[in-house]
């Protein structure tokens, strides 16, 4: 498993599904491993009911069915499948809704889904998903981009109820940036990072109110993250192969 | 993703090791090789993958490898390569015998005057490689290039056309950091006896690999084409790596606004500081009000509207 993992960060982001199905086909012995730990880009269907879009994962998977966070139903239908609780399905409910604004408010748009489920530990476990297309013919407002997506994955682990409960948040960012023009070729950037986060909050406060502060947080440090490693490192990188001391003199006339 | 069959054929296995083993990122394929052996377990198919994939690699890395007795450094490329192991080095005549494997050169051997360019050629190789030498030691600090003729290299005088290519390759590895990063070059000259005039065509790669708690890569592809007077060996030799010098520039310094524009006009995609955000989301807990979580809620509006906007 490590060294599929090892494999996985090795292999150009772009091609992370080809990857991962290199990889299931390989060791179909660990698909269940596999899938939990590998994140991929996000997708998304309609739902039929409400018209929604909802985003598709491993946390509200059931076989080939995935539950819509809008109507509570799987698409395509799915005999006996599973549901949180009806305590559950309203604290999913109002999630949704209130993470609904949050992404609008720092994404201007894109699309949403909170997914709930009770484990083991007499805990819970919530998934917060986002996905943002910012490309020329997506959602974006600059128009720049050729392609350009933000997936954020942000799975929080909930512990038992107590005065301070427990929350561990695990975040995973997925970007993906292409520039293509004519005179200046093709310029992509791809890539994901993964941070981990955890604290002891008073469930006084409310489960959602704690969570969103641990979100906001996260993804605050995520986009720091993003712009130093994929901006500062690759850039950096191609600066020591050819440092360009000419190239600030050329520059000049032109900003 | 179910799949029906649950075991590979060899055939199968082979072309998706072969598949890791090319992708791997600049500097990286033994480490994709160490982990591939472990995920395939199968040496006999992973040996034959690593056959092909290896050498695959290797040229389209145009990777530079040290050469014994003090010959120096030889570029591995598809141009130079005279059988399936062999790569001509221009610079020294030497052939250059290679592990593609192991990634060595094991052995030099003179190369035989049927694989080198006649004298005519040669002085315009020559001079163009020399001339390319002192402008890739002044912008490269890591960096090798080499020039072959891949056309009329038996062509004696003037009269006919020909084509050399310049080849520049530079790779910064640096595995302890996380960070390791590729600049390739190939430049095609063709020569043309009838117009007098010589065509240049560029071709760039760049890429970088950053993978410290995560997998961030930059993937860069470009193409440029210009053109210069047929004159002497030496004035021609200037005149193309003057153009080549300034194309590099130009490249550069897109690449770098490429890295600008993304960064103004990405990053603000989620956008930073909307003030009292923590309390926009607790507002709206408060708003809805449904759940069993209202505990405290009464606090958290006033929280909020300390806060408001």
């Amino acid at each position: 498993m490590e060294a599929a993992l090892g494999l996985m960060r090795r292999m150009p982001p772009r091609h992370s599904e080809t990857t991962l199905s290199a990889l299931l086909s390989l060791l179909p012995g660990h698909s269940s491993d596999l899938l939990s730990q590998v994140d991929l880009p996000l997708q998304v269907l309609s739902d039929e009911d409400s018209g929604q879009k909802f985003i598709l994962c491993e946390y509200n998977r059931d076989a080939d069915s995935h539950r819509s966070p809008w109507s509570n139903k799987y698409h395509p239908p799915l005999e006996d499948a599973p549901y949180p609780s009806s305590k559950l399905r309203q604290l999913e409910i109002e999630a949704n809704d209130i993470f609904t604004v949050y992404c609008d408010q720092y994404y201007e748009g894109g699309i949403s889904s909170v997914y709930m489920w009770e484990d083991e530990n007499e805990g819970f476990v919530v998934c917060f998903l986002v996905k943002k297309d910012g490309s020329k013919t997506g959602q974006g407002r600059r128009g720049y981009l050729e392609e350009g997506t933000w997936d954020a994955i942000h799975v929080i682990e909930v512990g038992p109820e107590e005065e301070l409960t427990r929350y561990c948040l695990t975040s995973t960012v997925m970007l993906s940036l292409t520039t293509d023009d004519v005179s200046s070729g093709t310029f992509s950037l791809s890539g994901s990072i993964r941070r981990q986060m955890n604290m002891n909050l008073p469930v006084a406060d409310g489960h959602l109110s704690n969570m969103g502060k641990m979100i906001e947080e996260m993804e605050g440090k995520l986009r720091n993250s993003l712009d130093q490693v994929y901006f500062g490192k690759t850039r950096e990188m191609v600066c020591n192969l050819r440092p360009s001391n000419e190239v600030v003199q050329m520059r000049l006339p032109t900003s | 993703m179910a799949e029906e069959e649950p075991e590979l054929t060899d055939e199968q296995k082979k072309g998706i090791a072969k598949w890791f083993l090319i992708n791997a990122p600049a500097g990286e394929i033994q480490y994709v090789a160490k982990d591939l052996k472990a995920v395939l377990k199968d040496d006999e198919v992973y040996n034959e993958a690593a056959e092909e994939a290896f050498r695959i690699y290797n040229k389209s890395h145009l990777i530079s490898l040290k050469m014994p007795c003090g010959f120096g450094d030889v570029l591995v490329t598809s141009y130079g390569e005279l059988h399936d192991n062999e790569y001509l080095d221009p610079k020294t005549t030497q052939v250059a015998i290679v592990d593609h494997l192991k990634q060595v050169c094991k052995g030099v051997r003179p190369a035989t005057d049927e694989e080198l360019p006649s004298p005519y050629i040669e002085e315009y190789r020559y001079a163009l490689e020399a001339e390319l030498q002192k402008y890739v030691a002044e912008a490269f600090p890591k960096g090798s290039c080499s020039v072959y003729c891949t056309n009329g290299k038996d062509v004696e005088e003037p009269g006919s056309d020909f084509e050399l290519v310049a080849v520049i390759s530079s790779a910064r590895n640096s595995p302890h950091n996380f960070c390791n990063g590729s600049w390739r070059a190939v430049w095609n000259i063709e020569f043309k006896d009838d117009i007098q005039i010589l065509e240049l065509k560029g071709k760039w790669k760049v890429g970088a690999h950053y993978f410290e708690e995560g997998n961030v890569q930059l993937d860069a592809k470009r193409e440029c084409r210009d053109s210069a007077m047929f004159q002497g060996p030496d004035e021609t030799a200037t005149a193309v790596v003057h153009l080549i010098r300034i194309h590099e520039n130009e490249y550069m310094a897109s690449l770098e606004g490429s890295y600008l524009d993304l960064s103004d006009n990405t990053f603000k995609m989620p956008t930073s500081g909307i003030p009292g955000n923590a309390a926009l989301l607790n507002t709206h807990v408060c708003n809805a009000g449904t759940s069993e979580e209202t505990s405290g809620y009464s606090d958290l509006i006033s929280m909020a509207q300390d806060f408001a906007i």
